[in-house]
């Protein structure tokens, strides 16, 4: 039950008007939801470079953010680099987790679910083998990623295994990971 | 040119009902067969199926199961029989071997021509049911040509497939079953199971779809939904109709020696590839299964049910840690595909501007047009509208509203 909720309004920061507000409009116009999303890489040296984030094309058209966003890669010690920055995998479980916390608090917010606390520990395999070429039959990527919520909110145990669930369901990260997706690298 | 105020295609439990709702208000009217009575049931369906639902559920407008197993379910020959005797008690007047070519708007009303001339009406009903064709993904044209191809609406028992290893795609109602009876004539069977639902058939005591008919859930109306869209999408329980077995689901498949894989999401260079969610997916099955348990113990409670059994809960599905990502379908072991990714109407025929942008029929409640209905289609009124139980109050309110307007257009 979740009589506690009923006394004050519920919320995780989420604009869930705005979302729906945003579903009916894409429903009129689909053309608008066609988002194309851009990052411009920077090689510094070695395994470190620099990823510079901004514009992004949506709603017909293109858009500039006040600030221009930065992520940083490296490798660490042990494979002889200098370990500025996280590695690009791990940039990638980064991206599962937030991406799957923001599914949750959307949904529960839609549920009318309070959040007091969220965490999620992700962890992903990888032989490294598979990336130095030494045997074809290892994968260079993950080859098994966890996820292990850590969640404090006014619901069931069950409501907050199907938040999880939902947020999964309609996670971008999630898909891209668990799904294959065409990519095309050309050299300019 | 034959004229008749009101015309209905199909002759299935859809029509039939409707047929006999307008007899009962004295509308003249006509329904159009392409084959025989309950032609679907007779000639679209795999030789093993039973209905999903017991005997005594099959209750039509003036007509319900009177036979000796109430708890049984039905055969594809005892539904031909059911729906003839259905149309006989009826008097329905159908006019079958009788294949509807096209549909085009009128002043009045509507042209319908068929392969044994045209007619002319005035109000028009669709019932020509929700599965007319198999749903197969793109991805099919990728799958190399030495595997057979089979849909469910072409499958009829294991001796049509090839000896060797079965693919079956899609883990509903019709892809469990048929990976079950596959898998039991000896076959290696590979199930993709995407988003779905495990049921068991009886619950504390009382076949499921007892529990939904009395809960009401069956008969929950599109404006007690959220979302009826998605409602709409929702794939068929996992039901088997019999009571050998409790469950017929991806547990009771790999127990079988069947094995589950995720979504088939893409074949490359000969490699089906299957998504890594089963984990999600499974979660997500017993999660719903759950919910719909928990409504319908609170409803026994909330009424003081009595002569039930004890509240009961089922062991989560092992979903095992990771499962199969890619297949290749070039060594021989997979013979055949088998496409059990759900079916669609066919409305090819009805050239009127009544589609959405994605080729799917817009109605209200079924209604499509001034003079134009559809009956029989998932969640169309209430959530059991495309089963025969549920096509009589549809095709009530049908009939009540084409009474309605007849009267207006009359006066």
């Amino acid at each position: 039950m979740q009589t506690s909720t009923m006394t004050k309004p519920v919320s995780n920061g989420v604009n869930t008007e705005a979302l729906l507000g945003a579903r009916g409009a894409f429903a009129e116009m689909p053309e608008a939801a066609a988002f194309t999303f851009r990052s411009t890489c920077d090689w510094k040296d070695g395994t470190h470079s620099t990823n510079a984030i901004n514009g992004y094309f949506g709603l017909g058209q293109n858009h500039e953010r006040k600030e221009t966003f930065r992520i940083d890669s490296d490798h660490p010690e042990v494979f002889a680099a200098a370990d500025r920055a996280p590695t690009p995998p791990e940039i990638v479980l980064a991206a599962l987790a937030s991406c799957l916390s923001g599914g949750v608090a959307a949904v529960a917010q839609h549920r009318g679910i309070q959040l007091h606390h969220m965490r999620a520990i992700v962890e992903g395999d990888i032989d490294v083998r598979g990336i130095l070429g030494m045997d074809p039959d290892i994968r260079n990527g993950f080859s098994a990623i966890r996820v292990s919520f850590e969640i404090d909110a006014d619901a069931t145990a069950d409501e907050i295994r199907a938040l999880v669930a939902q947020s999964q369901k309609r996670s971008a990260v999630f898909d891209l990971i668990t799904n294959p997706t065409s990519v095309n690298v050309t050299v300019a | 040119m034959k004229r008749i105020g009101t015309l209905i295609i199909g002759a299935g439990q859809a029509g039939l009902a409707m047929s006999r709702c307008l007899s009962d208000r004295n509308i003249p009217h006509v329904v159009l067969e392409r084959g025989e009575i309950a032609n679907s049931w007779r000639h679209e369906r795999w030789d093993s199926l039973r209905l999903l639902t017991p005997n005594w559920q099959s209750r039509l407008p003036g007509f319900a199961y009177q036979g000796d197993d109430p708890d049984g379910f039905m055969s594809m020959p005892e539904v031909t029989r059911f729906l003839n005797d259905y149309a006989t008690a009826s008097r329905a007047t159908v006019e079958d071997r009788t294949r509807v070519l096209s549909v085009t708007r009128l002043d009045n009303g509507y042209r319908v021509a068929t392969d044994r001339g045209d007619w002319n009406c005035g109000t028009l009903i669709l019932a020509t049911g929700a599965c007319n064709v198999a749903s197969v993904p793109a991805l099919a044209a990728d799958i190399p040509s030495r595997v057979d191809q089979i849909t469910a609406l072409d499958y009829r028992n294991p001796d049509q497939l090839a000896p060797g290893g079965v693919l079956v795609v899609g883990a509903s109602a019709t892809g469990v079953q048929l990976a079950a009876e596959i898998r039991a004539a000896g076959h290696e069977v590979i199930l993709s199971a995407g988003e779905h639902i495990r049921m068991p058939r009886h619950y504390r005591g009382r076949d499921i779809q007892w529990w939904m008919d009395r809960a009401g859930i069956q008969t929950m109306q599109v404006d007690e939904v959220d979302d009826i869209d998605r409602a709409r999408r929702v794939p068929s329980l996992q039901l088997i109709g019999s009571h050998a077995q409790r469950f017929c689901d991806l547990s009771s498949l790999a127990a079988q020696g069947v094995e589950i894989v995720g979504r088939l999401s893409a074949v490359r260079d000969g490699t089906a590839l299957f998504s890594g969610a089963l984990h999600n997916h499974c979660a997500l099955s017993d999660l719903k299964m759950n919910r719909l348990l928990d409504t319908l113990d609170a409803w026994a409670e909330d009424t003081g049910l009595s002569g039930v059994g004890p509240v009961e809960r089922f062991a989560a599905t092992p979903c095992p840690a990771s499962s199969r990502l890619s297949l290749y379908l070039g060594r021989g072991h997979i013979r055949t595909i088998l496409w059990a990714t759900g079916f669609r109407p066919d409305y090819s025929w009805l050239h009127l501007p009544v589609f959405d942008r994605k080729g799917a029929l817009m109605h209200r409640e079924g209604l499509v047009a001034p003079g134009l209905y559809v009956l029989g289609l998932p969640f169309m009124r209430q959530r059991n509208s495309a089963l025969i139980d549920g096509v009589g109050a549809d095709a009530t309110a049908l009939a009540d509203h084409i009474l309605c307007t007849r009267g207006r257009s009359a006066a």
